[in-house]
């Protein structure tokens, strides 16, 4: 299949100003891409460029197979929704949503009936008269949504829609969206700075940092195996657990040694682990770190740390042990024996463990 | 609105504050009584027969009530050597205002939403160059404006009034519109882009009828100043193309004879009753629309 936005080489400078720097992207029909990074990070930009609101300084662009990179943007058969809605604040909700159809001549009769779709689709049949002035938040998310649902296009961009809600509608909304992406099959480029949205919505993350593309792939590889230090602390909430260790070639596998304050280093084995350099930074997530005896799998090795914190969270406890000079999070099950300034054997399980080198923050494993 | 939550703890407010209440209020009343003062005078003057203003007291209120001062401003004084009242003249600046009005505000509108929607090089300078066009005294472009109307054709006609009054208005109507533009989200413009729509489509359905507020202020402001220009009426105008404001100066210097008054005065106010009248029917719009956007970014 070919793609269905194709990005080679895209720069956009301000000015003087690098905002965007060699970003290739491409996505096949179908595809949920969002894009996440920090604040600032360039999202909106890229999502400018893509809906042609911004020119791009360097690189190509095309949109269905067609070149579309010095194309306006009523022409590149995209819809694109809003961080503010951006709704017409003198037209009413059903003349917001055909707006776009009248601009392009439909007929009447196909515009009242998409129009009708659209409403019941998205539950705000009883809303079309009013003015958006006159709706709620999450109302005016809706109404955003329709007018770029009406339109049918090719790609459908969004713009951190849900960053205006608040938490209770932000996941209700969420899986509307991933509903409504089911559903119609559409493909979608979504900005958003919410790891979470990022991880629940996408068949495709790119995790952008100041304007370049740090990694893409699959949520479950962005997740899994991030390829440096900012992707694998800016992705997973609890952050994963960096921790400075040194690695020595032991026979078969590599011996880990991570320094702990007041006591003897916790020494692991990684049996897999190839060629690392001496000194590393060893990548683990909360939830891969376990009482011991509640995980199994010959990459898992018990030690005993030192607990100097305990989190009840409801379905899990977070517990913190300090290893390496750093706080780590492991994530045990509710009922856990665990007590704040006791030992407790923690099981490590190094079948999901990265390692990254100190210096450049690129991934090793 | 303030009112209300004036009135709500009003029997928490101690005496003092009662008093220096009281005191401002007297004083707002006495500076709008100083204001109001000449107006009665022009008014009760204007009402009383020659004959009265002769013998009575200058603030007296008129003994007997007689519009025949009015009649005559209207339609029979003399302005120079013609005598047919101020009407031609009224009716002069209505055709010069009314067009100038329209037509300044129109292009202020476009100009301030290019500036501030459609960002492009160079939009800043020509913005500034427009203000610097604010500031520009009158009299400084007396000889040159002249010698343009000459070469263009309309010396001493109302078009070219109308041109003069467009030319010096269009840097303060962009400059209103411009300020009010930008106070709107240019998300809005993006959303229409990508929903198809060129340049004027934009401008004629989301920021027209976004703008009725800075239109009253544009308008109010322009009608003021076009209708009661008196420099350039009497610079680019000749016999039969002057507004009201020359017609009523040569009212009051044609004396012959006995001064009149009562006459002048009634031709004073009627020369100045279209401008009240704009204010009276659009002034709470003009209060909105001066604050507008400093409220909501
Ligand atoms: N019109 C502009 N002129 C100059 N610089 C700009 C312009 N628009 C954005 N920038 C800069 O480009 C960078 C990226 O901005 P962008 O809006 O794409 O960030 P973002 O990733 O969407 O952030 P957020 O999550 O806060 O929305 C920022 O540093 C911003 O200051
Ligand atoms: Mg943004």
């Amino acid at each position: 299949m070919a793609p269905i936005l194709d990005i080679n080489n895209l720069y956009k400078n301000y000015g003087s100003v690098e905002i965007l720097k060699d970003i290739n992207v491409a996505i096949e029909p179908g595809d949920f891409l969002v894009l996440v990074g920090p604040s600032g990070c360039g999202k909106s930009t890229l999502l400018n460029c893509i809906a042609g609101l911004e020119p791009i300084t360097g690189g190509t662009l095309s949109i269905g197979g067609k070149d579309m990179t010095h194309v306006s943007p009523k022409d590149r058969d995209i819809a694109m929704v809003f961080q503010s809605y951006a709704l017409y604040p003198t037209m009413s909700v059903a003349k917001n949503i055909t707006f776009g159809m009248k601009v392009r001549g439909v007929d009447a009769a196909t515009q009242e009936r998409k129009l009708n779709e659209v409403a019941s689709q998205l539950q705000i049949e009883q809303l079309l008269h009013r003015r958006p002035g006159q709706l709620s938040g999450g109302q005016r998310q809706r109404v955003a949504m329709g007018r770029a649902l009406v339109r049918d296009p090719k790609l459908f961009l969004f713009d951190e829609p849900l960053s205006n809600l608040d938490a209770k509608l932000r996941v209700e909304m969420r899986s509307e969206i991933k509903k409504l992406h089911q559903n119609l099959g559409a493909t979608m480029v979504y900005v958003t700075h919410d790891q979470i949205e990022a991880m629940t919505l996408a068949t495709k993350i790119v995790v952008l940092k100041g304007g370049v593309v740090q990694q893409i792939g699959t949520p479950a590889e962005i997740y899994n195996r991030p390829a440096n230090l900012f992707v694998a602390d800016f992705m997973g909430s609890p952050a994963m657990n960096l921790i400075p260790a040194k690695a020595t070639k032991n026979g078969s596998g590599t011996q880990i040694e991570i320094a702990r304050d007041g006591a003897a280093p916790l020494m692991l084995t990684d049996t897999h682990a190839e060629n690392l350099p001496q000194d590393v930074i060893l990548g683990l997530r909360p939830e891969d770190i376990a009482e011991a005896g509640f995980r199994a799998g010959e990459d898992v090795q018990v030690a005993e740390c030192q607990i100097d914190m305990v989190e009840p969270a409801g379905a899990d406890t977070f517990v913190v042990s300090e290893l390496g000079g750093k706080q780590v999070t492991a994530r045990l099950h509710a009922e856990t024996g665990a007590e704040s300034g006791k030992p407790l054997p923690l099981a490590f399980d190094l079948s999901k463990v990265s390692y990254f080198a100190p210096g450049t923050g690129e991934r090793l494993n | 609105m303030t009112d209300f939550t004036q009135s709500y703890d009003a029997p928490r407010r101690n005496y003092s504050q009662l008093v220096l209440r009281w005191l401002l209020f007297s004083l707002l009343g006495l500076f709008a009584l100083f204001y109001l003062m000449p107006l009665f005078v022009m008014v009760t003057t204007s009402l009383k027969s020659l004959e009265e203003i002769r013998t009575g007291s200058l603030v007296a209120l008129p003994r007997e009530v007689t519009f025949d001062a009015w009649r005559t401003a209207w339609s029979e004084t003399c302005t120079g050597v013609k005598c047919e009242g101020l009407k031609p003249y009224f009716w002069n600046s209505v055709l010069m205002t009314v067009p100038a009005v329209f037509i300044a505000t129109l292009l202020g509108a476009v100009n301030g939403y290019v500036i501030a929607q459609w960002r492009f090089k160079g939009a800043n300078l020509i913005f500034s160059l427009m203000l610097f066009g604010c500031f520009i005294p009158f009299q400084v472009v007396l000889l040159p404006m002249a010698r343009s109307l000459g070469i263009l054709g309309l010396a001493g006609s109302i078009p070219g009034l109308i041109f003069v009054h467009v030319i010096y208005g269009i840097g303060f109507t962009t400059l209103f519109f411009r300020n009010y533009y930008v106070t709107i989200p240019s998300e809005l413009t993006k959303a229409a882009k990508v929903d198809g729509a060129g340049f004027f489509r934009i401008f004629w359905s989301i920021f027209l009828p976004l703008s009725l507020p800075i239109v009253v202020v544009t308008v109010i402001w322009q009608f003021t100043n076009i209708w009661n220009d008196f420099l350039f009426g009497v610079s680019f105008s000749q016999a039969g193309t002057q507004p009201v404001t020359v017609a009523l100066n040569n009212i009051v210097n044609s004396t012959t004879g006995v001064k009149e008054y009562n006459v002048d005065m009634a031709a004073a106010i009627i020369a100045a009753l279209p401008t009240l009248l704009v204010y009276v029917v659009a002034g709470k719009y003009f209060i909105r629309g001066l604050t507008a956007g400093s409220v909501k970014g």
